[in-house]
């Protein structure tokens, strides 16, 4: 099976490369009219099928992997070093993005993945669809010539051949590790599907904004891959490493966010060159930077140019990630300075106060933000080139800098839609925030009337509680402004029709799927950042626990019923019985465990969590003091993140929405859908 | 126009304030000091945490550190002493963040200044192309040759 894996990674790279000259030579003759034996049209359809094959082939050697593990095939080196017999079956599955040569593979296969739907669905543009296919071509046989060349999956081990394996990080052994990667991978490789058009399309001046229509579903879809991605390696961070948090502003964890953000960015903007010209050239860069943040994040990562707590992957193959960005930015740079005048706008902003102002802000403060996040994770490795010592940028840069960045966003969510195209008047404002600063600053009485004091800025170093309280106005700002939103549609369909309120909001949703579905993310948005803000009222207890000792924090009380191990093929574990009660209520019973894996000889923690809306009440095994053999156990009291998963929950649904086509245009497709048959009859009958 | 630009002053004094208020640090009172400083320094042991919310169990670095940090503040050093005497003993990585000296400053100076250049260039930007768009000629703003380009636009879109 290593051998069939090696011939068709192989056999993928060589497919590939076909895809990419003969697709090449195809598209510049068609460009300059020239042609050849074989006419450009059959030279590009020669090159669409290749790329399927690619397909095909990345498949095969992806499953050889996904093979090799389940056979317990020990003889490849990287099956030793991620797996082991005693494994259960999905994390063997897993194993194949575990470790370096398995994600890029598992990144070839995405990529081919993604290539396959573009170039079956060619007849959408053909031509169009042709230069995307031999862009993503390029970029295929890179990831390929990785594959093949320095990071080989199938690589065999030397002497003996081990009877078992290292074993899964235990980190890894974990449900959601399972969904998370590809998650994660099917929105880094997918934003290659936009770049892809956006280069192509600005290559053969590509006329009208068609190539945004054409990948504003990819982008969409994309986009909310990388953002369950990211909330997926959230809960998993929050669930297995114990540490109480979700995001420890660590490289790895910002990598995912760059191209997030400009990601967002992107599909916020494209809007203005949708409805007014706009911003084309601002569109194209957004997307390049978003596919070149991708890159970068992995280079980041493998590279090791930069300290993680996420050390599983990295490797020596930092240099062609360099070479790979370097011919990237080279070909959009040369393409954006030969085809510019293309990118002339249509329209300018007019005023200050609209609609296309606020999205221009949005844009900035996005780009800010991912700067920001950049600028942190980097400037470790710029002080020590300047000053010759490496220093930490951690939680409290981040919490000082990006929050309130993030804070100024949440703002703009709220006065983005209030405000008109072209220009609003002082009335439109005065008519459109009356209500939304009202409930804002109701907000802002209830919540220091429960006791949040903001003020405690100026006296101590802790932001936390002003930018809760911040955060709290803000969310009452913004979802007054999306509800009166929705309130006002809604009315005027309920007094057209004489449907209920309820009934003309889902049809005023099903109107215009993509701008209420819009808001319905940005409800997920503000939930997210409500959940967010509780993290400035955590608390934490640590004992050692005796039977029937107890720990008291918040309103709950944790008592220790008793205290064990355990055994089983893949580890051992030690663990604790507890009892939760609330007002002398049982709530539940817990047991957080700590496990010992046998094969790789490292620990993981289980924490146990007792999720409401309100907190979580976050239990941890820290371990056992060795002289009495009693469990210490960490227990957290973290305010409002069940909203987190919740407000993500919005975002998914409310994208999902957004993907929906309008009511209007879907009725109007079904009635040519009807309309042609009967012309066929009629035709028959004739 | 001029009640707008009113009301631009207000908010941009109130964003001031806010600013000033999110830049401001007070003097901690000395309950809350261990905790505050806690916050500011990393774990020594390689978990890459910030030294009060590292969960390794018997971890040497942590309670070494944390010694250390308790005996400072009951002998009265002030925040910024104990900090630049962590740094000497274990090096500038013991920081959770880059400190207001020499070249870190640029650390904490850059980003925001990317914002408020970008949000100044911004509205430079938008006031220009306001004045062009004024500049047009009356025809090209005339209703009726928007919606024609409208029209042409929709119908030569697939």
């Amino acid at each position: 099976m290593p051998t069939f894996g090696s011939f068709a990674l192989l056999l993928a790279l060589a497919l590939s490369a076909y895809t990419l000259l003969a697709g090449g030579v195809a598209l510049r003759q068609i460009a300059v009219g020239a042609g050849g034996r074989v006419s450009p049209e059959r030279l590009a359809e020669t090159a669409r099928r290749a790329g399927i094959a690619t397909f095909i082939a990345t498949t095969a050697a992806a499953f050889a992997l996904v093979w090799c593990a389940f056979t317990n095939d020990f003889s490849v080196s990287y099956i030793l070093h991620h797996s082991n017999r005693a494994l259960p079956g999905p994390y063997k599955f897993a194993a194949l993005w575990s470790g370096q040569e398995g994600s890029l593979l598992l990144w070839a296969w995405l990529l081919a993945t993604y290539g396959f739907v573009l170039r079956v669905r060619h007849k959408v543009d053909v031509k169009l669809t042709a230069y995307a296919s031999t862009i993503l071509a390029g970029i295929q046989v890179f990831f390929l010539l990785l594959l093949n060349f320095a990071a080989m999956p199938f690589s065999l081990v030397s002497g003996p051949v081990p009877a078992d394996g290292f074993g899964l990080n235990p980190l890894l052994q974990y449900p959601e590790m399972v969904i998370h990667p590809p998650m994660l991978y099917l929105g880094y490789v997918g934003f290659a599907v936009p770049f892809a058009f956006a280069l192509g399309a600005l290559m053969m001046r590509y006329p009208g904004e068609k190539w945004i229509h054409i990948t504003r579903r990819w982008t969409m879809v994309t986009w909310l891959f990388l953002t369950c991605g990211i909330f997926l390696g959230m809960h998993w961070a929050y669930s297995v490493l114990g540490w109480g948090g979700y995001w420890g502003w660590d490289p790895v964890e910002n990598a995912s966010l760059m191209p997030w953000l400009t990601g967002t960015a992107f599909l916020h903007s494209v809007m203005m060159q949708e409805k007014r010209g706009m911003m084309k050239s601002w569109n194209v860069w957004l997307i390049f930077a978003t596919f070149m943040l991708a890159i970068f994040g992995t280079l980041l990562t493998r590279s090791g140019l930069v300290s993680s707590v996420h050390a599983f992957a990295q490797s020596p193959i930092g240099s062609w990630f360099w070479v790979f960005l370097i011919i990237v930015l080279s070909v959009c740079l040369f393409t954006f300075i030969l085809q510019r005048d293309h990118l002339k706008a249509e329209n300018k902003v007019e005023s200050l106060v609209s609609r296309e102002s606020s999205f221009l802000f949005n844009n900035l403060v996005l780009l800010a933000a991912c700067f920001t996040v950049l600028w942190g994770t980097l400037f470790p490795i710029l002080s020590e080139y300047v000053v010759g010592n490496k220093v930490t940028v951690s939680a409290p840069f981040y919490d000082r800098v990006a929050v309130p960045i993030g804070l100024f966003l949440l703002f703009l969510t709220a006065i983005g839609p209030l405000l008109a195209w072209r220009s609003s008047s002082f009335k439109s404002i005065r008519k459109n925030f009356v209500l939304p600063v009202i409930a804002a600053a109701v907000t802002g009485i209830v919540v220091i009337a429960c006791g949040v004091r903001p003020w405690t800025i100026f006296t101590t170093d802790h932001q936390g509680e002003f930018y809760s309280f911040v955060a709290y106005c803000l969310a009452a700002l913004v979802v007054t402004a999306v509800g009166s939103e929705f309130l006002r549609g809604a009315r005027v369909i309920s007094r057209n029709t004489g449907q209920s309120l309820l009934a003309s909001v889902v049809q005023l949703t099903r109107r215009n799927t993509r701008r209420y579905g819009g808001y319905i993310v940005h409800f997920g948005v503000v939930v997210i950042f409500i959940g967010i803000s509780g993290q400035a009222f955590n608390q934490k207890q640590e004992q050692e626990m005796a039977l029937h000792q107890s720990i008291h924090i918040g309103p709950y009380t944790v008592e220790c019923e008793g205290y064990s191990q355990d055994t089983n093929p893949n580890y051992d574990t030690e663990y604790a019985l507890l009892t939760v009660y609330r007002d002398g209520r049982l709530v539940t019973k817990i047991a957080p465990e700590r496990r010992f894996y046998d094969a790789s000889q490292q620990p993981l923690t289980v924490v146990s969590n007792h999720s409401t809306l309100a907190w979580d009440l976050y239990v941890v095994y820290a371990g056992k003091n060795p002289d009495t053999g009693q469990p210490i156990i960490q227990v957290f009291l973290n305010p409002l993140v069940a909203w987190i998963w919740i407000g993500v929950a919005i975002i998914v649904f409310g994208t999902a929405v957004a993907l929906v086509p309008n009511m209007s245009a879907a009725l109007a497709a079904s009635r040519v859908r009807v309309a042609v048959p009967q012309a066929v009859t009629a035709q028959g009958g004739d | 126009m001029r009640r707008i630009s009113r009301v631009g002053r207000v908010i941009t004094s109130c964003l001031a304030v806010c600013l000033v208020a999110l830049l401001s640090m007070g003097a901690a009172d000395n309950a809350a000091r261990y905790n505050d400083i806690g916050h500011k320094l990393m774990c020594t042991c390689g978990c890459g945490q910030v030294l009060l919310e590292c969960n390794h169990l018997g971890c040497p670095a942590l309670a070494r550190e944390s010694e250390e940090l308790q005996v400072a503040i009951q002998r009265g050093d002030s925040d910024n002493a104990i900090l630049i005497a962590f740094q000497n003993e274990y090096g500038p990585t013991v920081l959770a963040a880059p400190m207001l000296t020499k070249f870190n400053i640029i650390a904490w100076i850059v980003p925001p200044a990317f914002l408020l250049l970008g949000i100044a260039g911004t509205a430079v930007l938008v006031r220009r192309w306001r004045q062009r768009v004024a500049a047009r000629a009356v025809t090209e703003r005339d209703p009726s040759f928007q919606a024609i380009r409208e029209r042409i636009r929709r119908e030569t879109q697939l």
